[in-house]
């Protein structure tokens, strides 16, 4: 089997200081126990076809809260509790279409409590406690593989 | 008087329709000969089982068919409610050629259906068919294809396609069941079972209960090619193996989105050579990448059925030389990446998977494997991403897969020569709302994009450069390119240019879950805002309900001519084959 070994920052370090330093209302909006960042690029550490890999990253962070910066996903249903968090913005509606399928790296987002979903056209900041591993919503059967439990999120 | 007559008419009609059951297969169904079948009659009521009368050309059904059918009280709908009675009888077969006449009688309902069980040719003409199919092939990608690949000098083409030289011998009717739209699944279920049926179905008729897994099935070509040879059968695709239009090889079920199901289905019927795409569906869901909902590994599923597994370039160059007995080649979690970012632009998720096989090395491999066996073999070559790029209006990455898939047409054309009792379809499964207008010329006055495309004369040549031979234009962001435009779609920015940065996407859904212009294309400069004619809740470009070509040659090509309604192509291959032979 070959896996290809090919971690990628999908922000640099340098570019994510940066981008704090240019936004400093930033980081006064996200709530103080937002921890550390998590970029869509740095999820795994090699993607093939028999199975990804999560990174280090992802695995030294388990249990801590992070934050990510995503799409929203349109929501399976209104009241769901948790949303699909993408590295970009759907074009496909793999809820509503028939053979539309989910990307390989997303990321459940279980809200902590109720919020209003917000236009899927724009990114967002998710934060919440990490968790990996294969799990399967016990009320819609959706299995996920990355989480951010006790979540909540707002706009950028 | 003709107020009145309407008025009758429409009243009959209304009455005709609340007090029909539902006969499946359809009327007017062709079926072949000793090839098992689901027998369904749906009533619109609740009825008693002593009412239900069912006759075969004038006798009790239980004498033709020889088995007795199954009576439902009461079928449920989602939400628990009655849907009426039903009488199934599953695994049928008609061991005698001729016309069928059923008719079914419970109350006031009645109904009468025709079938044509028909028989094929004795002998076969044929030993092996290679069926290539453009996914959404329509007359615009080939036109394109041969200008980009080719060029064009004095209105001459300066070469011609592998496909220029099949000839065209059908225009296919690629209608489904239920609407004169269609989609991959019943298209090619249709080519590949002879039953015309319903968007998203694929080997099953589709019936009114919720199950997807439930209904009545008509045979597979894989499944016939088991049951009546000892052929060998290959499914070659640049999508996920257990996509609508592989999957038709060997499916049955009413939701083509049952993908972790049709994995399943395909090792039932085991092809000798499965190559592509969407091993996310093979792996159990503990697994990361994994799409599955439970924990079946199907690669180890595979390989203990005696399968060799490629996943890379180099991998299926290896296995393709084993010894082993049948080949799996996956190389990529999803859909594979398309020609353009595979080759050139290394965009898509190419990063991901760097390594992987193009169409026509998965088909020589395939035909490699396929023809050790003496007996000959059924080969399914798909260009999946002739319509998944068609989708989102990705004009440039469209037309290279078209190329690539030329490329597939002369590699199978190439080994006909050395096989030539190998008979060669060439078609698409429906076809694309796609037009080329003229070019795109940037060198034109002016900083508005539109007033650069030009018409008539003023289109002129394009100026693509092939100097290295291959096939494919050096650079496909030339200054005078081709200018295709879709006749529907969503709101989208026209941005007049190849998306350099990976396919496009041209809308992306709202809160109101409504797909909008996708914002990321409105500052590229001269982009335009094209306003979409389709519902708001449509995320692409739709396919269309023209005519697709079906082109052949070779031994029992001659089956093919004039129009022809898509599972009417099935019965010329079941012929070439003699899937139907008469008994002796």
């Amino acid at each position: 089997m070959a896996m290809a070994k090919r971690p990628r920052a999908f922000f640099d370090r340098r570019q994510m200081l940066a981008a704090f330093a240019a936004l400093p209302v930033l980081s006064f909006a996200r709530p103080a126990q937002a921890g550390e960042r998590l970029g869509f690029g740095e999820l795994y550490k090699s993607f093939g076809v028999l199975g990804l890999e999560f990174s280090d990253k992802v695995k030294q962070l388990s249990g801590r809260e992070v934050t990510v910066k995503g799409f929203m996903a349109p929501p399976l249903k209104a009241e769901a509790n948790f949303f699909v968090l993408t590295e970009i913005p759907m074009s496909l509606c793999p809820f509503c279409s028939s053979d539309a399928d989910w990307p390989d790296n997303i990321i459940v987002v279980y809200l902590a409590r109720k919020q209003t979903f917000v236009q899927y056209n724009a990114p967002i900041e998710a934060h919440g406690v990490l968790e990996y591993g294969s799990w399967v919503d016990p009320e819609t059967g959706f299995v996920s593989q990355l989480r951010l439990r006790e979540a909540g999120f707002n706009t950028v | 008087m003709r107020k009145l007559i309407l008025a009758l008419a429409s009243a009959t009609m209304l009455a005709g329709s609340a007090n029909a059951a539902t006969v499946y297969p359809l009327d007017r169904a062709t079926i072949l000969v000793g090839s098992p079948f689901d027998f369904k009659v749906e009533f619109d009521a609740v009825v008693k089982p002593e009412d239900v009368k069912v006759t075969v050309n004038g006798q009790d059904y239980e004498a033709v068919f020889g088995k007795k059918a199954e009576f439902v009280a009461e079928e449920k709908g989602k939400e628990d409610e009655v849907l009426g009675s039903a009488l199934i009888l599953r695994d049928l077969a008609i061991e005698q050629a001729g016309a069928y006449k059923v008719e079914v009688s419970a109350g006031s309902e009645t109904k009468s259906v025709n079938w044509d069980v028909y028989e094929t040719a004795a002998e076969p003409k044929a030993k092996n068919i290679i069926f290539l199919l453009g996914d959404g092939l329509s007359v615009a990608h080939r036109t394109g294809a041969r200008i980009m690949s080719k060029g064009m000098t004095e209105g001459k083409a300066n070469g011609r396609l592998a496909m220029d030289d099949v000839p065209p011998v059908a225009f296919i009717g690629t209608s489904s069941t239920h609407s004169i739209a269609t989609d991959s699944a019943n298209t090619m279920s249709a080519y590949m079972t002879g039953h015309k049926s319903r968007v998203n179905a694929l080997g099953v008729y589709a019936d009114r209960t919720p199950s997807s897994l439930d209904d009545p099935r008509v045979e597979t070509i894989g499944e016939a090619l088991r049951r009546t040879t000892k052929k060998s059968l290959g499914i070659v695709t640049t999508s996920e193996v257990e996509d609508a239009t592989p999957a038709a090889l060997v499916s049955h079920t009413r939701k083509r989105a049952d993908k972790a199901e049709i994995v399943g289905m395909l090792l039932d019927v085991k092809p000798d050579a499965l190559l592509g795409g969407g091993s996310a569906y093979f792996l159990g869901k503990d697994v990361p990448g994994s799409k599955r909902k439970d924990d079946k590994d199907y690669i180890n599923e595979f390989k203990n059925a005696g399968y060799a597994l490629a996943t890379d370039k180099t991998e299926l160059a290896a296995a393709a030389g084993s010894n082993q007995e049948r080949l799996l080649g996956l190389f990529h979690t999803g859909n594979m990446d398309v020609t353009l970012d595979r080759e050139f632009l290394k965009k898509g998720t190419v990063d991901k998977f760097p390594n992987q096989p193009g169409l026509v090395e998965m088909t020589k491999a395939a035909l490699d494997k396929l023809s050790k066996n003496p007996e000959g073999f059924f080969l399914m070559v798909e260009g999946a991403s002739i319509d998944k790029m068609s989708h989102p209006l990705d004009w440039d990455r469209t037309l290279f897969e078209t190329i690539e898939f030329d490329k597939a047409v002369g590699a199978a054309r190439e080994f006909a020569e050395k096989n030539p009792d190998t008979l060669i379809v060439i078609t698409g499964d429906h076809t694309h709302g796609v037009a080329i207008i003229g070019t795109v010329d940037d060198d034109k006055p002016g900083t508005e994009m539109r007033e650069k495309v030009g018409t008539y004369d003023n289109a002129g040549f394009p100026n693509y450069e092939d100097k290295d031979g291959d096939g494919y234009p050096d650079r496909v962001d030339v200054s005078r390119r081709l200018f295709l435009a879709a006749n529907n779609g969503p709101d989208h920015y026209e941005t007049f240019r190849p998306k350099l940065d990976g396919p496009f996407v041209p809308a992306i859904q709202n809160e109101k879950k409504e797909y909008v212009a996708n914002e990321a294309y409105k500052d590229v400069p001269g982009a335009v805002l094209v306003e979409g004619n389709i519902p708001r809740d449509e995320d692409t470009g739709v396919h269309t309900i023209d005519d697709v070509v079906l082109q052949a040659v070779g031994p029992g090509s001659e089956g093919f001519r004039g129009y022809m309604e898509q599972s009417d192509v099935y019965r010329v291959l079941a012929d070439a084959f003699a899937l139907g032979a008469p008994k002796k």
